[in-house]
C-alpha cells in the first residue's frame, strides 16, 4: 500500500499545487489544504456543516456516494456544480491518488 | 446597566469553564451570547455527538458536557445574557469597559473575554453583488414577523425547510399575494411532508415553483423591483417582485468584534500567550477565537487559556493584591 499519494488542487487564480498527502493519518482534502496553507477555510472543522471547504472534482476519479449531510449543505451552499463535492468528506486514501480539483470561489 | 467584573462574550464550554476559574478568585462573570441557550456550537451544530478528547471522559456527548459545565459554574452564580449579539464596545474615562448587544443592553466590567468560538451565526448570503444595497429594501434574510408581506409578491429562494415552512405559511395564511419558489435543484431535502405540500401547492398554482434555477440578480429604483432568475434551460427570467427572502441557512462569521480595534489575523483574534491578552487592554481572547503560534482548536486548550487569562485580569483588577495559586483538593470550592 501506498503511504503517501498525490493530489492536484487548482487555487481560485487558476494555479495548479501538487500536494503529497499521507494516506495513514486519517485526513482528508480540507485539512490536507490547510496543511498546505491553501486558502481554504474549513470553519465547522469537518463537519459538513459550512461548505467553506467546496471543490470542484476535475478528473475521472471515482469517489464514495456522497453522504446525506454532504448532499444537505451543498444544497444551501452557493457556485454549487454537478460536480461540487465537499473537501473535507474526501477521505485521503490510495484510491484517490492523482485526483484533480479545483478550489468553488 | 449590568456590572460584574469579567464580561465573557460566548457562553460556549470555554467561556463557562472560565467562569468556574474565576470564580475560585473570587471574581464574578457574566457571559454575552447570540444564541437562545449556554453551550455555543456544543449545542447548536453537534449536541448528541460524542467528544473523545475530554481529559477523564473517554467519551462525552457534546450536550452533556455543557450540561456538567453549567453544573461546575453553578456556585459561582454566572448571569446571562442570551439570544443577544454584543455588537459595540466602549472605554469608559475610568478604564472601564462597556460593551453593548445588539437589543441596546449594556454591560460594565473591567475585564472583557471574549469567547466566542466560530464568532456569531449570521444568515449565507447568496452571492449577489448589489445585495446589501436592497437589505431592508426590500431584501430580509430572517422572516420575523408574517403580516409584514401582508399582500406583497415575494420571491423565497433555498431548499431547506425554512424555505419550505415559510413559502407554504405564507400562502396557507393569504399573506403573500404571490409567491415564488426558486431552488437550485428539481428535488427539495426539506421534510418530506413538507416537500409533498409545495409540491401540490405548485400543482394547485398557489406557489409559483421554479427549479433549477437561482436568482443572480436584482435591481430597483431605492427599492426592489425586480429579481433575475437564471434557469438552467430557459435563461435569464425578470421576474418583478416586493421582497426577496433567501433561506440559507446560518454560518459563523466573526461579527462586530472585527471592528473592535483588535488584531485579528487569518479571521482569528491574535493573542500574547503569556495571558491570552489581546492588544486592547483588559481584552482577552480564549478558545476557538483566537490565533497564536502553534495554536490548536480543541475545547482542552481553550480551558487551559481561559485558566491563565483569569490570573492576569485577576492582577488587572486588583494590582496591588498578592494572589497565589491554590489547589482545590485544599481548599474546596467556595462559592458566592
Amino acid at each position: 500500500m501506498k503511504d503517501t499519494i498525490q493530489v492536484t488542487i487548482i487555487d481560485r487564480e487558476g494555479k495548479e499545487h501538487l500536494l503529497d498527502a499521507p494516506t495513514d493519518m486519517n485526513m482528508n482534502i480540507m485539512e490536507i489544504c490547510k496543511s498546505y496553507e491553501l486558502p481554504v477555510e474549513g470553519t465547522c472543522g469537518g463537519m459538513a456543516l459550512c461548505a467553506s471547504c467546496q471543490v470542484y472534482l476535475e478528473s475521472d476519479t471515482q469517489l464514495p456516494e456522497q453522504n446525506d449531510s454532504e448532499l444537505a449543505m451543498l444544497d444551501q451552499a452557493f457556485h454549487v456544480r454537478d460536480n461540487s463535492r465537499l473537501g473535507c468528506q474526501i477521505r485521503i486514501t490510495e484510491e484517490i491518488d492523482g485526483m484533480v480539483l479545483r478550489l468553488a470561489p | 446597566m449590568i456590572e460584574t467584573d469579567i464580561i465573557i462574550i460566548g457562553a460556549g464550554p470555554v467561556g463557562l469553564f472560565t467562569v468556574f476559574e474565576a470564580g475560585l478568585l473570587k471574581l464574578r462573570c457574566h457571559l454575552i451570547d447570540s444564541l437562545p441557550q449556554p453551550g455555543g456550537q456544543l449545542i447548536e451544530i453537534y449536541p448528541k455527538k460524542p467528544i473523545y478528547d475530554i481529559p477523564g471522559y473517554p467519551t462525552v456527548n457534546a450536550g452533556e458536557l455543557v450540561d456538567k459545565l453549567m453544573e461546575q459554574c453553578k456556585v459561582f452564580k454566572p448571569s446571562f445574557t442570551l439570544g443577544e449579539s454584543a455588537t459595540d464596545l466602549e472605554e469608559t474615562e475610568d478604564g472601564k469597559l462597556i460593551v453593548t448587544t445588539i437589543k441596546g443592553t449594556k454591560h460594565k466590567a473591567s475585564i472583557v473575554m471574549i469567547a466566542g468560538g466560530l464568532g456569531v451565526f449570521e444568515p449565507r448570503k447568496p452571492p449577489i453583488s448589489n445585495l446589501e444595497q436592497y437589505e431592508d429594501k426590500g431584501v430580509e434574510y430572517i422572516i420575523r414577523d408574517p403580516e409584514f408581506y401582508k399582500g406583497k409578491r415575494i420571491v423565497v429562494s433555498g431548499g431547506g425547510d425554512s424555505a419550505l415552512d415559510w413559502s407554504i405559511y405564507l400562502v396557507e395564511k393569504n399573506i403573500a399575494s404571490e409567491l415564488s419558489l426558486v431552488h437550485r435543484r428539481t428535488s427539495f431535502r426539506g421534510h418530506l411532508d413538507s416537500v409533498q405540500k409545495v409540491m401540490d401547492m405548485a400543482a394547485a398554482g398557489k406557489i409559483n415553483l421554479i427549479t433549477d434555477a437561482e436568482v443572480t440578480g436584482i435591481s430597483g429604483n431605492g427599492k426592489l423591483e425586480s429579481v433575475t432568475i437564471n434557469h438552467a434551460t430557459l435563461g435569464n427570467i425578470e421576474k418583478p417582485t416586493d421582497h426577496f427572502v433567501p433561506l440559507f441557512g446560518l454560518t459563523p462569521s466573526l461579527g462586530p468584534i472585527a471592528n473592535w480595534g483588535l488584531e485579528i489575523e487569518k479571521n482569528a483574534v491574535k493573542v500574547d500567550t503569556f495571558d491570552y491578552s489581546t492588544n486592547r487592554k483588559g481584552i482577552y481572547a480564549i478558545g476557538d477565537i483566537n490565533t497564536y503560534p502553534g495554536k490548536l482548536k480543541l475545547i482542552l486548550c481553550g480551558f487551559h487559556e481561559g485558566t491563565l487569562a483569569v490570573q492576569s485580569a485577576f492582577a488587572r483588577i486588583y494590582p496591588n493584591k498578592k494572589n497565589v495559586l491554590k489547589y482545590t483538593t485544599v481548599n474546596g470550592v467556595n462559592g458566592f
